[in-house]
Formats: structure tokens, sequence, C-alpha cells
């Protein structure tokens, strides 16, 4: 997680406008037929799936983006509707401006062979190629000769942390081992785009929490634009700049994990944030009160604006009274109070 | 094979006491037909000439047309089938050279050996070093010991004559297969239009496309490895397009996100995921082949099948049951081979492995060079490496004759009077009733069976396969196949079922059985003709023995399978309430595994219908027989047609008792 949410003003990496993808004989003429877009009802009646209805999201450049909903409710279509692996039934996506609905077969080829990486839920490793081979098979699709792009291969397995593993078989490896020849693979090509569909949902919780560790520390390196599928939304709060969160296809809120703990859209929504520690959630920024009202004594401990209340209570601890709010470029922003924390930390 | 046909969806069925009606009133018009009916209708029971469709003459006036005329405008069709045993012809020629001929100089008679076969030790060496490779230790000692037991029993030449064609027709039979199944994999309508080929294909007998093969191309070894290919292919076909469908959409995902080509994807992503599910072809295609051997002698193939076949047409028992055995020493062999080399996982190599001098990074290849090195220029000087020596080949030829004659002497009364009083009592009664049948009868009760299971659509099915048999005028020859066939298979389900059973209920039992089923399963057909020939010489009895015990294995397989599937619950709750281990069987088990068992005596019907065409060679009187004498008279349209007929009578047995299976599955409530 960087230090500094995207702001709303960073360049916008991929879009989508009203994307539908429905299921089903027909769907194009089914779809066009209707004035207004049309309801679950209205859908399943004509025997059709919404998959995904309606859904408009932009991720910005440098973010991670994490799509969160429960089983069925269209994440995994929706991201391969991003990379047109499924052909959406209406709407547009826009990758860096460009329309990829209306690419050509080749050129869509070649937008995936060189700005999109993939990571898939059950590992998708071919089983005759070793580690080595599997991480430098898309390099060896597009052509690259074998030492460049084994060079490069190496390079990636060193970064995901399997080194002395590259002659190793997928089956001779444990499944967090397998994911991580997944993700090297997905980054060989170091693409701008980075896809994860529910990469860490096929592993034993440990090692589910490990491989987030993982990914939290390549990301604060490559600093990636990020589409992350989960279905656990302890995993989507860890991991996210910001959340999209699905239900029946449709998305039904949008935003940082503060937002949706602090403002829940709706019921749903609440649902899901009922049982998260708020104190690991809440940033000093959402917390803190003017710094104009009073002066500060002396030797008053500075905290970061985006450091988590969690992170801030340990200074209380030691009997401060006060807190002092640094921003990102070290400017005194604003100030908390020991009640503030001690109030959040009460409710949980 | 069978039960992957389609089946067609049941219909709804209409109101039970409608449909009873209709059955009494069918019945009751069968019965009145069968027994007054002959002297009004006499075309009921003899189906009338004049009637008959000529299927027999178009097909021969195609086969003409297409050896005299057809072209295809830069070639003619005669071109095409002489490149196409061109193809075939130039490897078959340097597999048989280096096995078994060794490479000659000028024809015929004054040919010069100019480079010898490879030395039998070489050969033996390498095959232990492919089962060392493939699966340790002991496959290597089980594939040199099945080639030791070649060269030991005199086998050897025959053997690798049979050798070299298999060696040939597999590799072209599985890419061959392979293409076909990628081309259906890709494009829908093709996939739509080969399946109903490969069901046709699987259901019709060999004998019956020898014919046009004998027509086309001759009688060579090169017809024979065509045959082969043809035989072995649509299996493979089948399995490839299961296995490419079955990839788990990730990997295809995958492979249009790193922005495979379609080749790329065809060949570098789908085809290595499917391997494994790919080689279960692979090994159909082998064991396929081997049981193609002696067929393919008929039309030209030398080897071990010519020997068999020889000796079984003079009813020279001991050297046909050699030769049978050495058929069987490589069935044993090619199959443990292919099968390890499915199973087997690929290893990790030792890092630092690249820097190894290539002998060290392929030590099998590296060892057979050498064995091949050192053994080919001894061979020339010293005689037993060439070939084993003959002083010491071993004959069991004599040993077996003598025995048949012991038994035939000592036993002769017990065995005739067993086989004449199950002649008498069960097979000529059979036989007698369903050749009274009126035909127009037969194919009205089929119809309503295929109305009352399945509905419209499997009715007029049924019917009018049914009748296309009878308007061909094929119908007594029909009805004699369905006697051997139907006896055949009730004795099968009678030993097989038990023996299921047994196996199920008995763990010890089980596996004995298993052994057992999988070794006659690996068995060409041809080997159980042999001992049923040497006790009991031609005859339908002895068609039916052979019919029997090859097609008893689905049985077995199928009972056992299905009464292990029951849910354990439902045996708990039966244990619950008291029921006794029989009633827990026959209550419980066997009723809830029914479906199970009646997809295994459709398989053994598939199966004796395939086997009951080569006994024709021993003189039954059936469909089988119709094909044998077409294709010694080569009369392409005579054998296609009759075998057209076997393929409907499988069928119509298929899809009614497929329908049947469903509709009981569907009373139980079990889903599949
Ligand atoms: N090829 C398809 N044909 C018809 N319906 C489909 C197809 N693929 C997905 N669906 C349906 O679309 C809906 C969304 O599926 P999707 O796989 O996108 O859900 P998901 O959120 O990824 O779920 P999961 O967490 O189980 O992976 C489901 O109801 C599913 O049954
Ligand atoms: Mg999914």
């Amino acid at each position: 997680m960087p230090d500094t949410p995207a702001p709303a003003d960073t360049a916008v990496t991929l879009e989508c406008r009203n994307v539908w993808k429905l299921f089903g004989p027909e769907a194009q003429g089914f779809l066009a037929g209707q004035t207004a877009a049309p309801g679950l009802e209205a859908i399943r009646a004509a025997g059709l799936v919404g998959a995904v209805q309606d859904v408009s999201l932009a991720v910005r450049e440098g973010e991670c983006f994490v799509i969160m909903g429960l089983s069925g409710s269209g994440k995994s279509t929706l991201v391969r509707c991003m990379s047109r692996l499924i052909e959406p039934t209406a709407g547009e996506i826009l990758f860096n401006g460009e329309n990829l609905l209306a690419a050509r077969p080749d050129r869509m080829i070649e937008i995936r062979r060189h700005r999109m990486g993939m990571v898939f839920q059950h590992f998708a490793l071919l089983p005759h190629l070793t580690v080595l081979g599997n991480v430098a098979f898309p390099l060896e699709v597009r052509g690259v000769a074998r030492a460049e792009r084994e060079a490069r291969a190496r390079e990636v397995v060193d970064l995901v942390g399997l080194a002395g593993r590259e002659g190793f078989f997928p089956r001779e490896l444990s499944g967090g081992q397998q994911q991580r020849v997944g993700i090297a693979r997905s980054l060989a090509g170091d693409p701008e785009l980075w896809f994860l569909d529910e990469p860490f949902s096929a592993l034993d919780p440990l090692i589910r929490r490990e491989m987030q560790d993982e990914f939290l520390r390549l990301q604060a390196i490559l600093k990636k634009t990020i589409v992350f599928i989960t279905h656990d939304f302890d995993e989507a709060i860890r991991l996210a700049d910001r959340i999209a969160i699905m239900k029946d296809g449709r998305v039904v809120q949008i935003g940082t994990p503060e937002d949706l703990v602090m403002n829940p859209a709706s019921d749903y929504v609440a649902e899901f944030t009922r049982n998260v520690v708020r104190a690991k959630v809440l940033k000093a920024r959402s917390l803190m009160a003017p710094l104009d009202a009073e002066t500060l004594p002396e030797g008053t401990a500075d905290v970061a604006a985006s450091a988590t209340v969690a992170e801030i209570a340990p200074l209380l601890s030691e009997g401060a009274e006060r807190l002092r709010v640094l921003d990102g470029s070290g400017a005194p922003v604003g100030l908390i109070r020991r009640e503030a924390v001690v109030d959040v930390m009460m409710r949980g | 094979m069978a039960d992957a046909l389609p089946r067609p969806a049941p219909e709804p069925v209409s109101p039970r006491h409608s449909l009873r009606a209709a059955w009494a009133v069918a019945a009751l018009a069968f019965v009145i037909l069968w027994q007054w009916g002959e002297p009004v209708a006499d075309w009921a029971f003899d189906y009338p000439r004049g009637w008959e469709i000529p299927v027999k003459r178009w097909i021969g006036d195609f086969m003409k047309w297409l050896l005299e005329e057809a072209s295809f405008g830069l070639f003619s069709f005669t071109d095409l089938t002489r490149f196409i045993a061109d193809v075939i012809d130039v490897p078959y020629r340097i597999a048989l050279s280096l096995l078994s001929t060794g490479f000659l100089r000028g024809q015929g008679s004054d040919a010069v050996q100019v480079v010898p076969p490879l030395p039998w030790l070489a050969v033996i060496g390498i095959v232990g070093l492919l089962g060392h490779a493939a699966g340790g230790l002991r496959l290597a000692m089980i594939t040199a010991g099945c080639f030791l037991f070649l060269a030991v029993f005199g086998q050897w030449e025959n053997a690798m004559v049979t050798l070299a064609s298999i060696l040939i027709a597999v590799p072209i039979g599985v890419m061959g297969g392979l293409l076909l199944g990628i081309l259906g994999h890709r494009w829908r309508w093709f996939e739509a239009a080969i399946t109903p080929l490969l069901d046709l294909m699987q259901t019709i007998p060999i004998f019956a496309y020898l014919v046009p093969i004998l027509f086309l191309f001759g009688f060579s070894p090169t017809a024979a490895v065509i045959a082969t290919i043809i035989y072995a292919l649509p299996p493979m076909t089948r399995v490839s397009m299961l296995a490419l469908r079955s990839v788990p959409s990730e990997v295809r995902d995958l492979g249009r996100m790193i922005g495979c080509t379609r080749r790329q994807m065809t060949w570098r992503v789908l085809v290595p995921s499917a391997k494994p599910d790919l080689m279960v072809g692979v090994n159909q295609v082998i064991m396929l082949s081997l049981n193609m051997v002696i067929i393919a002698s008929m039309i030209g193939a030398g080897g071990l099948g010519y020997e068999v076949l020889a000796a079984l047409r003079r009813l020279d028992i001991g050297t046909g049951l050699e030769a049978g055995f050495a058929i069987v020493a490589l069935a044993i062999a090619l199959d443990r081979l292919s099968q390890a080399a499915a199973a087997r996982k690929p290893v990790h190599a030792e890092p630092g492995a690249a820097r190894q001098p290539l002998w060290a990074r392929h030590p099998y290849s590296a060892a057979s060079l050498v064995l091949i090195a050192v053994t080919a220029p001894l061979a020339l000087v010293v005689g037993w490496i060439e070939s084993y020596p003959a002083a010491l080949q071993i004959s069991t030829g004599s040993f077996w004759a003598e025995t048949m004659k012991w038994i035939n002497v000592n036993f002769f009364d017990q065995l005739e009077a067993i086989k004449n009083a199950l002649l008498l009592n069960v097979l000529i009664p059979v036989k007698r009733f369903l050749l009274g049948l009126p035909w127009p009868g037969v194919v009205g009760l089929l119809g309503l069976l295929g109305y009352t299971l399945g509905g419209r659509r499997l009715a007029l099915t049924v019917a009018v396969l049914a009748f296309l048999i009878a308007a061909t005028g094929q119908w007594e020859k029909a009805m004699i196949t369905v006697y051997l066939c139907g006896i055949s298979v009730m004795f099968a389900a009678l030993i097989g079922i038990p023996l299921g059973i047994l196996a199920a209920e008995r763990e010890r039992a089980g596996r004995v059985i298993q052994v057992v089923i999988d070794t006659l399963q690996t068995l060409p057909s041809f080997v159980y003709l042999m001992p049923a020939v040497m006790l009991f010489r031609v005859g339908d009895f002895t068609a039916m023995l052979a019919v029997i015990a090859y097609a008893v294995a689905p049985a077995v397989r199928y009972t056992a399978h299905g009464l292990a599937r029951v849910d354990p619950q439902l045996v708990e709750a039966g244990t619950v309430a008291g029921c006794t281990p029989w009633q827990l069987l026959t209550k419980i088990k066997l009723k809830l595994a029914l479906p199970e068992i009646m997809l295994g005596l459709n398989q053994t019907i598939m199966l004796a219908l395939s086997m009951l065409v080569i006994t024709a060679l021993v003189g039954t009187r059936d469909l089988g027989q119709e094909v044998y004498i077409a294709l010694t008279k080569a009369d392409t349209g005579r054998g296609i047609t009759a075998g057209l007929a076997v393929a409907f009578i499988a069928i119509i047995a298929d899809r009614l008792i497929s329908a049947g299976a469903a509709r009981t599955r569907a009373r139980l409530g079990l889903q599949r």
C-alpha cells in the first residue's frame, strides 16, 4: 500500500463505461431493444444471466483497485471484460484512452503481450514447463531470444523469492510457491496494468497472509496499476487503495477502505464492514482536529497523516495527550487528541 | 466407447395406461401375425427380393467410379490413394529393414543385404532401457522379458515384422486422431459432422472396411497399415476432443492473456496441458493396433498375425497358439510401456545439470547408441549376437498339439455332451424362434419399445434402422447375429455380474478379479478363438464361447463399479433397519447399481458384436460371415452393407439400453 492514495487528479489507466455482460442467447439484441437499463427480473425472464450490469469505474495510474464481491457476483466476468477475454455485451472499455472494444485482434494481442499481465486463481501453470520455462513463456510467445528471456525470467523469479527453484516443475511446488510462479510470470513482460483474479483464494489462511505481505512488498517496489479481485473483505481492506463492492453483477459502492467503513452506502456494504476493526482502517487524517486551536507542548510526537489509528495508539500509551499530524511533505496539518483515539479503539 | 454416443433427450411419455393398452394391442397383433400370418402374408417372413433397396449395387458402382473416373482436376482419386500408400510405405520399409529384413539392394530374390537388421540383443536392450526410463527396473524386466520370450520361442522374425507395422501405424494414428480432434475442438460444426461418423466407425465391424481398403490399396502390408490406422483413429479423435475440452478455462485465458496466436495456443498451451489425457488415447491406439494385427493379415500384413491366421485356417493349434502368445507378449510389453510413459511425471534436473556433457544429460539415448554401436559390428562375426541361436529355441507347438490330443482323447465324450446339450436345448431353439419371427412385427415392437423408453425420436431411429436391415435383404443373417450375440451376452452376464458382485463385496477377491480382467482386456480378440476351436472345433458353440470370453469384462467391471458407488449412507440406513447382508445386496445395492450394470451390459453387447464378426472364421452363418465372404471376393458393396447392418444392430441396442438406463436412473433419483 503506497503511503498516499493516488490523488483524484492522477491519470486514469483503465475506465469502464456502462459495461454489460449478459450470458445467454440473443443477449445483444435483448439489450439493444431496451429503452431503460433492464432490472434483474427482466433479464432473468429473458432467460439470460446478468453477470455484469451497467458497471462504470475508473482505475487510476499506480493505484491498487480491488473488486470485492461474493461468489457469483460477476467479478471474474468483469475483469475478463476489462482485458476482453470475454466480449462485453455493451459498454466501453478505455485503456489509456483507447477503446479496447474497437481494437482489432492483432492490436489486442499486441496490448495483451506488452501492457497487461494476469494472475489466476488456480495458477494456470503449464505442467510440462519448469518454473523458469513457465515464467519465460510469455516472452517466448512473443519471440524474445532464449538467452534474453531466461535472464529476464531469472530476474522476476528472484523478485518473488523463488531463486534456486528455477528447474522445478509446478507439481513439485507448494500452492504458495506455485502462485509465486504465476505472479512472476505475469510480471515477466513488465506490464503496465496488472490483473489478479482471486490470486490467494486457493491457499491456506496462513500462506494467504504471507502472500499478501509479499504482494504489498512487490507493489511498494513496482508501483503497478492493479486490478485485484477477491471475495475476502479483510484482504480487500489490507491491500486496496480503493475498493469496488459488487453484488449480483452491479457495483454497489466504490471508495477507499475508510470510506466504506465509515460511510457504507447500503446495509449490504455495512454487513461486510461490521466486523472490521476500525482502528486498523481509520487514518490519522480523518481523525485529526484543526491545528490552530491550541499550542502543542514541546516534544509532542509526530505521526503521518496516512498512519492508521492502530499504529498511533502505542504512542499514546506512553502518556501523551496530543499528537501532531504531518502530511506527506512533512508539514504539520492537524492534531489528534487522546480521547478521539480511545473512542475508536473502544468501539472496536 | 459406446456410452459416449449422444443420446436423444427423453420426451415426455404419454400416460401410463394408454401406453399399456398400446403394448397389449401390439403384442396381440404380433402373435396373430406370427402364428397365423404366414399363409396370407408371406412377405412378412421373407422380405421379397423385388422390394430390396439395391444398396450393394450402389456402393459397388460408387467404388468403381472412384477407381476409374473420380478426379480432383489436377489428379485422380487413384493418384491420391497411390500417394497415401507411398507416404506410408517409405517409413514402413525403413522400420521393416531396421527390425527384420535389413537394408537390401536389388529386387525380389536377387536382393543383396547391404546393412543387416538390428541384432536381437540390441533390440532387447533398447526395449529394456525404454522400460527403465518409463517405469524403473521392474518395467525394464517386464519389457525385456516379453521380448526375450519372443526370441526363446522362435517368434522373433515374425514379431519384428509385426512391430514394424505397429511402429508406423501408431504415430500416424495418434497424429491423425489428434489433428482431427483439434479441428473438432476448434470448429463446432466439424465436431458435429464427425461425431456420427466416429460412432459408426466404432460400431461397424472391422472386416467391413477392409473390403474397400483392399479395393483401393491392393493386397499389401501398406494396405494393412492403413486399415490399422483407420481402425485405431476414431478413439484417438474422441479422446483428443475430450482432452482438449477439459483443459481448465484459466489455462485457456492465460494463453490469450499472454497474446498467443492460434497456433501457439493449440500447440504450446492446449496440447501440452492435455497431455495426460491424450496419453490415454495413445495407449488405446497401441492396443487397438495390436488387436488389428491378425485381421490386418487378411489384406497383406505378414508377421505374427499372418501366422495365427494361417494356423487357424489349417487348424494347426500348436503353431497358432505360439504366435498368439507372442502377440500377447508384445501387447503386454507395449501396453505397460505406454501406460508407464503416460503416468510419468517430470522431475527437476539437479542444479548444474546443464553444464554436464551431452551423454550425461540423455543417458538413455546414449546407452542405446552405445549398445547398437557395440553389438552391430560384433553381430557380423558372432552369430548368436545377430540372432537368437536356433539350438536354444523352445518350441511348444507340439506340446500344445499333444495336450489337445490328450484332452480330446480322454474327454471327448464329456466335451461333446456339454456342447450338444447346450446346442440342443438352448442355442438351436432360440435360433429357430428368432428366425421364425415376422420382420414387420419385430420392427414394430422395437419401435414401441423405443417410444416407451425414450419417446418419439428414439422410436423412429430404432424402427428405421431395423427396417433398413430388412430392406437390404439381410434380415435372416441379422437374426442369426442377434441370436448368437444375445445368447453370448446372456451367458456373459450370468458369469460377469456375480463376479462383479464378488469383486465389490470381497476385497481380496476383488483384487484378483481386477488383475484377471485387466489382462483379459489386453489380449487381442483372436486369442480367445483358439482354445475354443481346439476344444470344440468350428461352429456356433465355439463362436459363442469365444464371444463370452471376450465380452465378459465390462459386465464384471461395471457391476463392481456400480456397487462401489452406491451411497454408503443408504447402506448404513439399511443396516440400521436390520437388513441381512443378502437383503442389503438385493434390496438396496443392486437396485441402485442397476443403471450402471445396464451400461456394462451395453458395453458387453458392443464387444460381443465386434467379436462375433471375427468368429465368422470358425464358420458361423451370420452377418459376420457375409462380410468375410465379401472380403475374400473383394465385393465392396456386399461387405459394407453387411457391416452397416451390424452397426445398426449395435446402435439399436445402444440407444435402447442407454435410454432404459437413463429412465431407471431418473426413477431412482440418481444423478450422474
Ligand atoms: N460462460 C458463462 N455462461 C453462462 N453464465 C456464466 C458464464 N460465466 C459466468 N456465468 C455466470 O455469471 C455470474 C458471474 O460469474 P463470475 O464467474 O463472474 O462470478 P465471480 O464473482 O467471479 O464468482 P467466484 O467468486 O465464484 O469466482 C454467475 O452467475 C455465473 O454463473
Ligand atoms: Mg471468479
